[in-house]
Order: structure tokens, then C-alpha cells, then sequence
């Protein structure tokens, strides 16, 4: 429409001047491509970055041909050694890949944390291809993973939904069966949000209904406060509670005193 | 020595003319005495004799780490204040700023926090009270295992008992004070225990919580027994303690010139009292380190007490270990139904026998003698290898308490040393069975192997490793003899035989005779007899 228009109105004024004519064409092309633009705006693929999804996604289904289809299956559709990954979403791909969890080394109770096996172009990848076989959660954006949200409502919220299985200072702790909830230090603030938004394991999935974005992302801000900032009171032994510091008592306390006692009492030679 | 004479104008006279300083302290001395006569006093404790090894300084660390405990108490009521009401925190921890919760809990962090060397008094407060009452668990094994607790003695075990129960009480009633997510989780655990209880459960919660639980009254009731009640019992038993202490004198362990009838070791003046002041410092000194430096109970991680969360790893404080172990240990779904009511044997149980234990504990002075029938008394301390069947049931009972107490990690076991946690809870329940009888039968195999090698060193001294040919080619390692004080520590111990059971004056043999004499036959079937004099004079015409 912009196109047709912005042209009649140049035939109209523009015939007696060759200057006019070129300008005219100048006008009329910033204001296509500026129309096109505004109308394909949310979207951002141009052309080339159509292609580049277009290739993370072949290259996503080599590297799944080749890395998770003898247990997921070679269209994800899943196999009775893996679920199905139709709907997980790029953040699944992402935690799981990211964190090198997947691809498993060895069946057990749960999938465990060990060196990621992939760059970070090949999670990408994978990641775009599992995601365009249906909707699901996407990657976080950038801006809850800050750690900027509010402090003591992400204490509070980290207290009442995560502290049962992670532990109140996110040193993990044990779950049924050998499977466990893993300490959460050292976690990066993107995987701490897939983890919340994906249910990984025996996680239970924390949807932005459940717990907003924005919650998320005080929850965030709260275990990396933890990270940042040692114990007030020394040593944290672990932020075990009362089982490191009962076992500190017996062995350092009572031990070193008991060691003095002997000192004490020997008898010189 | 020094003190009695200062005190006693008879010795005054006869010792040269004091100098500027020593005048004021006989001046004041004299003026205590004419009025209180405490020389008396003075002269029989200042003679009290210590002897010197290291396990007999145990106790010592207990009293001292209380008095620890008291100071550092004292500081903490200063600011602590024991309301349930709620308040808006406004202090200067960052993750709980504008948190509502309980004035109790808010007190606590702004000790921490906003009161200055309040966070350090509280970690001595807290680490000084788990010394406390550890120290108090290893001098009543350190006293279990020498036989220290038989006649005279036995009143004082029971005080000493009763001590280590008080600690329990003080130590958990100090744990639930902050009001913080970990100590109403143990609080609530109490509270299900005793709802557990039939009939009266239900009725006892609602009376020690003024209501449903959590309700606003319990921080204020267990304040008061945490510094009135239980501080003011504690010191009175310590006092029963120590004079039950002087008065039955201290055990010695057997060694040359050391008897029944005297004790070897420095008198509380002024040697003793010297190296215990030094002693007492040094307790302080090692508690300070540990609170300065290493975190405990970090309630600000915590945060307030709010019913609906329970953290991973929520657990007591060690000495409470034990039962909340036992309370995992039971299997689940034992409770019966009864005309609507339903019992709970999984409350029950571990509620009987955590009793019957500690019963067994308090009374094992008397359920000893029973069986040894000995009315004599003992102040020579036994090696625990030559009391075979004690030292055996005494390691049955460590083991039964050690796996109790393990059983309160059991989900820290299971993630640290990569286990499931049921596979750790039923290889736990098996060995609280099995354990004891295991470590009964393997404690008193070796009690009775040392008790050979003993009698075999005494008889034919030691190995040398010097190996010497004999003119006739003939090869010997030549043993080495003890000397004679070397010996005597491995020759003179008690013995006793299985009682025979003997009819009464009446003629007949009771019940109790029998069971005594059953007992007494378990005690004391396998034993190893003393070397004797002429089984000593025997070897030494024989030795190589």
C-alpha cells in the first residue's frame, strides 16, 4: 500500500525534473524497505538470520542424529531409554546440554552434572532444533538473570519453594532412591532459571503463574548473594547445619583439647 | 601447703617475719579466719589430690566450657528478648530486611549483626555448649571404661548422669530460643512426639505450647527454663558433684606405691590449682579460636520460623542426634487402631527405647554391683581390657549410640558418600540390631587377647629383636624383663571367679541368688587369671 501510493505521487509531481525523479526513487525505497521493516519488525529475521535458524536447525538435527537419538529417538518422539523432547523448549536443551548432563554418561537414579560436551554454537543448535518441534520454554532473556531483584523476597520465596530439597543456603541435599537435589553455588544465573522454568529430574517446574519472572529472578539474586558473600560468622562447613558442626566439635574442639590434656600430663623423658 | 600455713596462726609463729607484701595477705587471711574459721575447710580441700593423667582432666573441660557457656550467656540476655510478638525486621542483614517474624528472632540477628562483639558471643555461646556437652559424653566413657563409677562412687555417676541430661535440656531449650526455620523445626518434632503419646499427648502440647502449636507463649516458657531453672540445677548438681568428688577422693590407676588407701598426685594447692587456672584458659582460648573463626548455627540463612518450610538437612544438635536417629530408624506405618483411636508405635518405640537406654546408663553402677555381688570399695581405676565383659558392654552401647547418631545424618551420608538414602537407613536399622552384639563379642576377644599379651610380657618380658647364638648353635631372641614398675601396672588387677550360687542362712536359694549367679557367670566365665607371686618367681629361674 505505502509502496503504490508513495509511486502515484511521484508521477504526479515528479516528471519535469531528472533530480527530482532520482529523489523521488530514493524516498520511495527508504520508505518500502522502512514499511517492511516496521511490518516484520518483532520478528528480526531478515533474510540472513532466516537462513542462520535454517542452519542451527539442520546442524541441531545432525548433532541429535548423531548425540541423543538412540535414546530419544531420531524425531525426539522418545524410546523407552528416554522421553520424548517434542514441547521441552530451547531452555530444556539448553539446562540439559549446557550443564552436561546430557547426553548421559551411564543410566542412574538421575542425570548427573559432569564436563559439557558441546560449544556453545552446537547447544545453540541443538537447542533451535528441539524448539522448532513445538512450543515450549524458551531461553530466559537477559534481563532476569542479572541478579538485581529484590533481595529479601528472593530469601523468602527461596526459603518456602527450593529450601527443602536445596538446602536454606543452596548446599543441596538427599532425595529418594539415590537421587538427590545438587547444590545450587556455582550455578549461573541462566541454568538456575531453566532449571525453574523445566523441572530437570525430579524437579518440579516453577511456571511464571507459579512463580513470576520477576520472582525468578529475585530468587536469583539471592543465591548470588550467597555466592558473593562468605559467612558473616567464619568457615561455613559446608552449610550443613548441626552434622558438620557436631562432627567439628568432637574432632577439632574436643580432639585438640584432649591432645593438650595429653601434653599436659606427659612425663618429661 | 602454702595456703594452709597463711591461715593457721600456730604455723605463723615459727615462720620468719613476713615480707611487705605477704603481710597484707596474712593480715586478710587472719581476718577471714577469726571470723568464718575456714581454715578447717581450706586445709582438707587444699590437700585434695589430683593425680596426674590426661583422661582424669576431662570433666575439668566440661566444668570449664560451662563456665564458658555462663558468660557468655549472661552477655546474650543483654539483648535477647524472648517475645513471639511479630515485628517488620529493619536491621542490617540485607536478605531478611522488611522480613516479618518474631521479636525473638529479630533479637537474635541484631545480636548478630547490630550489637557490637555479639555475633562472636553467640558463637561462643553455642560452640562452648556443644563442648559442653561433649566433653561430658567422653569423661563418663573415660569413667565407664576404668570402673571409676563403682563403690564409693556410684551416687556420683548418677549426678553425673543427671548432669549430662540437664545439659541435653539446656542445649535444646537454647536451640529453639531464636525462633529461627531450624529451631521450630526441631520444636515441632517434639511436638509430635508428645502428641504421640495416647491419651495425655494431645493435651500435654496444648499445655507446653498454650495452645496449637506453634502459638505465641513457647519462646517465653523455654526462656525461662533455659536461664533460671535449668542453669540454677545444673551449678546445684555440679556442686553435689564436686563435693561427692572430695569426699570419696580420686581414682588412681594401679602403679608402684599407688593403693586403695592413698591417691599419688599433686594437692589442688598450690599445684593443682595453679595448672587448672592454666587449664581453664586454655579451654577459653581453644573455644574463642573455633568461635571467631568458624560459623555455627547461621540463622540469618535460616530466616524465621514459618511452619510450612523444612530445609534439607534439617537436623538437631549433636546430642539430640541420637533420638531424632532412633525416630529415623523406626519403620514407618507401625500404628494400630483401637475403638477409633489410633496408636503410634513409630513414636513409641523409639520414645521406650531411648528411655530404657538412658535408664540403662543412669543405673549400671548398681546393676554391676548386683552382679559382682562385691560390697567393697574401689579406688584403684581398672584398665578396661582387665574388666573384659564391662569394656564389652560398654562397647555394645557406644556402638548402639553411634548408630542412632548416624542415623540423623542419614541424609547427609547418602549425599556425600553418593548412596541412596533408604539403602543407608535400612543398612542403619540392621546394624543398630547387630552392631552391638558384633562389637559385645569383638570387644571382649581383644579385652582378653591384651589381657594375654599382658601376662605374657610379665612372665617373659618383651622381644628384644637381638637375636644370639648359643655355643651348642642353638638360636634365641633374648627377651628383655620388665622393670619391676613396668610390671606392676600389668600384674595387679582384680580378679574375680563366677560367683557360686549358695543357699541362704534360711538354707534356701532365692530367685535373685540365681539370677545373680547367671549373670555372674556371663561376667566373668572367660577370664584370664593375674600372674601370681610364685608364677613370677617360677619365670625368673627359667628365662633365657
Amino acid at each position: 500500500m505505502a509502496t503504490s501510493a508513495s509511486s502515484t505521487r511521484s508521477r504526479r509531481a515528479g516528471r519535469r525534473s531528472p533530480l527530482a525523479s532520482g529523489a523521488l526513487l530514493l524516498i520511495g525505497l527508504l520508505a518500502t524497505g522502512g514499511a517492511y521493516t516496521a511490518f516484520t519488525a518483532g520478528s528480526t529475521a531478515d533474510a540472513s538470520s532466516e537462513t542462520q535458524v535454517a542452519k542451527l536447525t539442520e546442524e541441531g538435527a545432525k548433532l541429535f542424529a548423531a548425540n541423543c537419538a538412540s535414546c530419544h529417538g531420531l524425531q525426539a518422539q522418545g524410546t523407552e531409554d528416554g522421553p520424548s523432547l517434542i514441547g521441552v523448549g530451547a531452555a530444556a536443551v539448553d539446562f540439559q546440554v549446557g550443564t552436561g548432563r546430557m547426553p548421559m554418561a551411564a543410566s542412574g537414579p538421575q542425570a548427573e552434572q559432569k564436563p559439557v560436551q558441546f560449544t556453545e554454537e552446537q547447544i545453540a543448535a541443538l537447542a533451535t532444533w528441539v524448539a522448532s518441534l513445538g512450543p515450549g520454554p524458551a531461553i530466559p532473556d537477559e534481563k532476569y538473570l542479572a541478579g538485581d531483584g529484590d533481595l529479601a523476597v528472593g530469601a523468602e520465596l527461596f526459603r518456602i519453594n527450593c529450601a527443602m530439597c536445596h538446602n536454606v543456603a543452596g548446599a543441596g541435599g538427599a532425595l529418594t532412591q539415590g537421587k538427590f537435589a545438587p547444590g545450587l553455588m556455582g550455578v549461573s544465573a541462566k541454568h538456575i532459571y531453566e532449571a525453574m522454568i523445566t523441572g530437570p529430574q525430579n524437579m518440579p517446574v516453577f511456571n511464571d503463574a507459579n512463580i513470576t519472572p520477576e520472582d525468578k529472578s529475585a530468587i536469583i539474586t539471592y543465591l548470588k548473594y550467597l555466592e558473593n558473600n562468605s559467612s558473616p560468622g567464619g568457615l561455613d562447613l559446608g552449610n550443613l547445619g548441626p552434622v558438620s558442626e557436631g562432627l567439628f566439635v568432637w574432632i577439632f574442639a574436643l580432639g585438640g583439647i584432649v591432645a593438650i590434656t595429653v601434653w599436659l600430663t606427659a612425663k618429661s623423658n | 601447703m602454702t595456703a594452709t600455713a597463711t591461715t593457721s596462726p600456730e604455723v605463723m609463729e615459727t615462720t620468719p617475719p613476713p615480707g611487705k607484701g605477704m603481710r597484707f595477705v596474712n593480715g586478710a587471711a587472719n581476718y577471714i579466719e577469726d571470723r568464718t574459721s575456714l581454715s578447717g575447710f581450706v586445709k582438707e580441700l587444699g590437700r585434695k589430690i589430683f593425680p596426674d593423667h590426661w583422661s582424669f582432666m576431662l570433666g575439668e573441660v566440661a566444668l570449664y566450657s560451662f563456665v564458658v557457656v555462663l558468660l557468655s550467656g549472661t552477655f546474650l540476655t543483654f539483648f535477647f528478648q524472648a517475645s513471639m510478638a511479630p515485628v517488620i525486621y529493619e536491621g542490617s542483614y540485607p536478605t531478611l530486611k522488611g522480613v516479618e517474624m518474631s521479636a525473638a528472632m529479630a533479637s537474635t540477628l541484631d545480636i548478630s549483626f547490630d550489637v557490637r562483639g555479639g555475633l562472636l558471643m553467640r558463637q561462643v555461646h553455642h560452640w562452648a555448649a556443644l563442648l559442653f556437652v561433649a566433653s561430658i559424653g567422653l569423661h563418663m566413657l573415660r569413667v565407664f571404661f576404668t570402673g571409676a563409677f563403682r563403690k564409693p562412687r556410684e551416687i556420683n555417676w548418677v549426678v553425673g548422669f543427671v548432669l549430662f541430661v540437664l545439659a541435653m535440656g539446656e542445649g535444646f531449650t537454647g536451640y529453639s530460643l531464636p525462633d529461627d526455620l531450624l529451631s521450630g523445626n526441631g520444636l515441632r518434632i517434639i511436638d509430635g512426639m508428645v502428641k504421640g503419646i495416647p491419651v495425655i499427648g494431645t493435651w500435654i502440647s496444648y499445655l507446653l505450647f498454650g495452645g496449637e502449636f506453634p502459638g505465641e507463649a513457647i519462646v517465653g516458657r523455654l526462656y525461662t527454663l533455659h536461664i533460671l531453672l535449668l542453669p540454677a540445677l545444673v551449678v546445684a548438681a555440679i556442686g553435689v558433684h564436686m563435693i561427692l568428688l572430695i569426699v570419696n577422693k580420686h581414682t588412681q590407676f594401679a602403679g608402684p606405691g599407688r593403693t586403695e588407701g592413698n591417691v599419688v598426685g599433686n594437692p589442688i594447692m598450690p599445684v593443682f590449682a595453679a595448672k587448672a587456672g592454666g587449664f581453664f584458659f586454655i579451654v577459653f582460648g581453644v573455644i574463642m579460636l573455633i568461635a571467631s573463626t568458624v560459623t555455627i548455627n547461621p540463622i540469618w540463612n535460616y530466616g524465621p520460623y514459618d511452619p510450612s518450610p523444612v530445609s534439607a538437612g534439617t537436623q538437631p544438635d549433636w546430642y539430640i542426634g541420637f533420638a531424632d536417629g532412633m525416630l529415623r530408624l523406626i519403620p514407618p506405618h507401625l500404628e494400630t487402631e483401637i475403638f477409633g483411636f489410633t496408636v503410634t508405635w513409630y513414636i513409641l518405640i523409639p520414645i521406650v527405647v531411648l528411655l530404657v537406654f538412658l535408664l540403662l546408663v543412669a543405673f549400671y553402677p548398681f546393676i554391676e554391683a548386683f552382679v559382682t555381688g562385691d560390697k567393697r570399695e574401689h579406688h584403684i581405676a581398672d584398665r578396661p581390657r582387665n574388666a573384659p565383659t564391662r569394656t564389652a558392654i560398654g562397647a555394645a552401647g557406644v556402638t548402639f549410640y553411634a548408630v542412632m547418631w548416624a542415623a540423623a545424618s542419614s541424609d547427609l551420608i547418602a549425599t556425600h558418600f553418593r548412596l541412596s538414602i533408604e539403602g543407608v537407613t535400612h543398612t542403619l536399622q540392621v546394624m543398630l540390631i547387630a552392631g552391638p552384639i558384633v562389637a559385645y563379642l569383638v570387644t571382649k576377644r581383644i579385652a582378653l587377647a591384651l589381657q594375654k599379651k599382658d601376662r605374657e610380657i610379665a612372665l617373659h618380658g618383651f622381644e628384644s629383636g637381638r637375636i644370639v647364638r648359643l655355643p651348642g648353635g642353638e638360636y634365641i631372641e633374648v627377651h628383655e624383663q620388665l622393670s619391676d614398675y613396668e610390671r606392676w601396672r600389668l600384674v595387679s588387677y582384680e580378679d574375680y571367679a563366677p560367683l557360686m550360687v549358695r543357699p541362704n542362712a534360711k538354707g534356701r536359694i532365692t530367685f535373685g541368688t540365681k539370677v545373680r549367679g547367671v549373670l555372674s557367670r556371663w561376667f566373668f566365665e572367660d577370664r584370664i587369671a593375674p600372674v601370681t607371686r610364685t608364677e613370677l618367681e617360677a619365670s625368673k629361674h627359667d628365662h633365657h
